[in-house]
């Protein structure tokens, strides 16, 4: 049962991007609820899925990295759905959905650990993990407007007022919301690190040089945008590059089962 | 019962015509009723704007009602108007594609939806609307949206203030806050001036190297005029430079603009470049933050819109159509039903 909730999931998502592939093919791409409403549908049923299982288990839904990919995925529509509205960034549904349901298929279909060791009870612990994979979720929705800075910066040095160039927010909010949510990731990992010290647990020392890196990495680039080292494309990019790495090294970090 | 339209537009009078025949906001309601009064007419609107008088009426017999508009029109201007009319179905048609902004000046634009809706209102207000003429209006604001919505009829912008604020928009979202610097005041860059500041911005630094000429300009626009040795002293703080000077090789390069761009914290720059031969080498749109358009991209894209809208008017006649039938329908079954 818990995994026609993700199919469910995934169908929203894709319903979602196809959506406005086929707005944007047509030339009348028009921002419209109905992203936010299959996001949020998408959302309840990625919710109920990780209820079911943390139910079945008896403690937070990460147990491996199938979880983790689940987990994080979820992480970055509810970081969607908390600052979309907000900054009413049109097509940031749009760019979110193809990452999400990426995310989700990959958990679905790539041969992953899977395997369910005995929860620990250890509240730390889980509240470190679920902490870390909601700031990695903004970090997503960072790369997400990296990519729209990227893609709308490029349409106006192109000087051709394109259907997608009407469509995507101008580029200053774009990279004000890449500043935001990079720094709201960063504050939240910032918790989770002292959340993981607090619990007392063994790391591996391949898990902890991997999010020291991540956390390093995100915190240079902060401060390149504060003290304004970086012209902003290279601050998306590198916004991008990050997030990159940061899934590259999601195994590791999430390996909780091996501890 | 017949649905009648008549009146002069853009099309078939010039604009010392048209003036005579324009009815102001605060005549409006007694010309309502002098229509209204017209005998066999039963309910009228009458929209004016700066492209058109018409007037829409239900009435039972449409010759004497408009030969009643003809005399009144003529009673007004002093002289014969040179007016259309269509009846049913043409007319409902006509309403469609005007509301719908295909009969416009302007292909797709959509200030005259609103302007089609104050008529309304004050048709209805004044209480020379009824069962027939409120259906047609309510169908036509229903078909310009639906026009607006499943077409590209108004996609983009047609002329090169517009989409200079357009492309503004793209780069800064909100332009209240953001200061213009004119540099070289022409005609083009007073237009597109007076653009940006429709669309909110306060500041505007005017620079030429007739002085006082930059003093009018700046007077004439609520903007600020500076000496033109000055100009690169205030450059810094400008988001959007509209150059247009008659200077024979570019006044601003790669090399005086790179440096420049670091004293900016990462601020984009739109330069506007008006000029022929231009103001702005061309490589300074490699420049990170710098959002260069001469005259030739900006003029393509006004072009290119424009196509685009054109292309999309057999689309619009298509729904248009349908909800002529489905007006005409009606129409039948409501006089069949009296009957």
């Amino acid at each position: 049962m818990e995994r026609y909730w993700l199919v469910a999931a995934s169908f929203c998502f894709l319903l979602s991007f196809g959506r406005t592939l086929f707005a944007l093919g047509s030339g009348i791409f028009r921002p419209s609820r109905f992203n936010l409403i299959t996001m949020a549908a998408g959302f309840l049923f990625e919710t109920a899925f990780l209820y079911e299982k943390g139910h079945a288990i008896g403690a937070c839904p990460l147990t491996n990295l199938f979880d983790a990919l689940i987990f994080l995925s979820w992480s970055i529509v509810l970081i969607y759905l908390l600052v979309g509205p907000a900054y009413r960034l049109s097509l940031m549904g749009a760019f979110t959905s193809p990452l999400v349901l990426s995310l989700i298929l990959l958990a679905l279909l790539a041969p992953l650990d899977r395997a369910t060791p005995p929860p620990m009870h250890n509240s730390w612990v889980e509240f470190h993990a679920a902490l870390s994979l909601i700031a990695y979720g903004a970090f997503g929705l960072g790369c997400i407007s990296g990519v729209m800075y990227l893609v709308q910066e490029r349409q106006l040095k192109s000087r051709k007022v394109s259907d997608l160039l009407l469509s995507l927010p101008p580029i200053t909010e774009l990279h004000i919301a890449n500043g935001r949510l990079l720094f709201f990731g960063f504050i939240l990992l910032t918790i989770a690190f002292g959340a993981g010290v607090a619990s007392h647990m063994s790391i591996p020392e391949t898990k902890r040089l991997a999010s020291m890196l991540i956390w390093a990495l995100y915190g240079c680039l902060l401060l390149a945008r504060r003290f304004q080292l970086l012209a902003p494309g290279r601050a998306a990019t590198a916004s991008i590059v990050i997030f990159a790495i940061a899934l590259l090294t999601l195994p590791s970090v999430s390996h909780l089962s091996a501890q | 019962m017949n649905i009648l339209c008549a009146g002069i537009n853009h099309q078939v009078a010039a604009v010392d015509v048209r003036e005579r025949f324009a009815v102001a906001n605060h005549e409006m309601s007694d010309v309502l009723r002098r229509i209204r009064n017209i005998d066999g007419l039963t309910e009228a609107v009458v929209v004016s704007t700066c492209n058109r008088v018409e007037f829409y009426t239900a009435s039972i017999c449409p010759e004497r009602a408009l030969t009643g508009i003809r005399t009144y029109l003529e009673s007004r201007a002093g002289f014969e108007a040179p007016l259309y009319h269509h009846d049913t179905p043409r007319s409902i048609r006509h309403l469609f594609r005007v509301a719908s902004g295909l009969d416009s000046m302007v292909l797709g634009e959509t200030e005259i939806l609103g302007q089609v809706k104050d008529a309304y209102a004050t048709a209805a207000g004044a209480g020379t609307t009824s069962r027939m003429l409120n259906r047609l209006f309510q169908s036509a604001f229903r078909v310009a949206k639906s026009v607006r919505t499943e077409t590209r009829i108004t996609r983009g912008s047609t002329s090169v203030g517009a989409v200079a604020v357009e492309l503004a928009g793209k780069i800064f979202g909100d332009l209240s806050h953001r200061r213009v610097m004119v540099l070289g005041a022409g005609d083009t860059s007073e237009r597109v001036a007076r653009s940006l500041v429709s669309r909110g911005v306060k500041t505007v630094i005017v620079s030429n190297r007739t002085f006082a000429r930059a003093a009018q300009l700046a007077e004439d626009i609520g903007g600020m005029a500076i000496h033109f040795d000055h100009w690169q002293n205030e450059f810094p703080d400008v988001d959007i430079l509209i150059s247009s000077t008659s200077a024979p090789h570019p006044v601003v390069t790669r090399e005086k603009l790179e440096p420049m761009m670091r004293q900016r914290s990462g601020r984009p720059l739109f330069v506007i470049d008006l000029a022929v031969p231009r103001d702005v080498e061309p490589e300074t749109n490699r420049i990170a933050g710098v959002f260069l358009y001469d005259i030739d991209s900006l003029q393509k894209i006004a072009q290119h819109s424009m196509t685009v809208r054109q292309r999309e008017v057999e689309h619009c006649e298509r729904i248009i159509d349908s909800h002529v039938t489905d007006f005409v329908s009606w129409l039948r079954r409501t006089q069949h039903s009296i009957r």
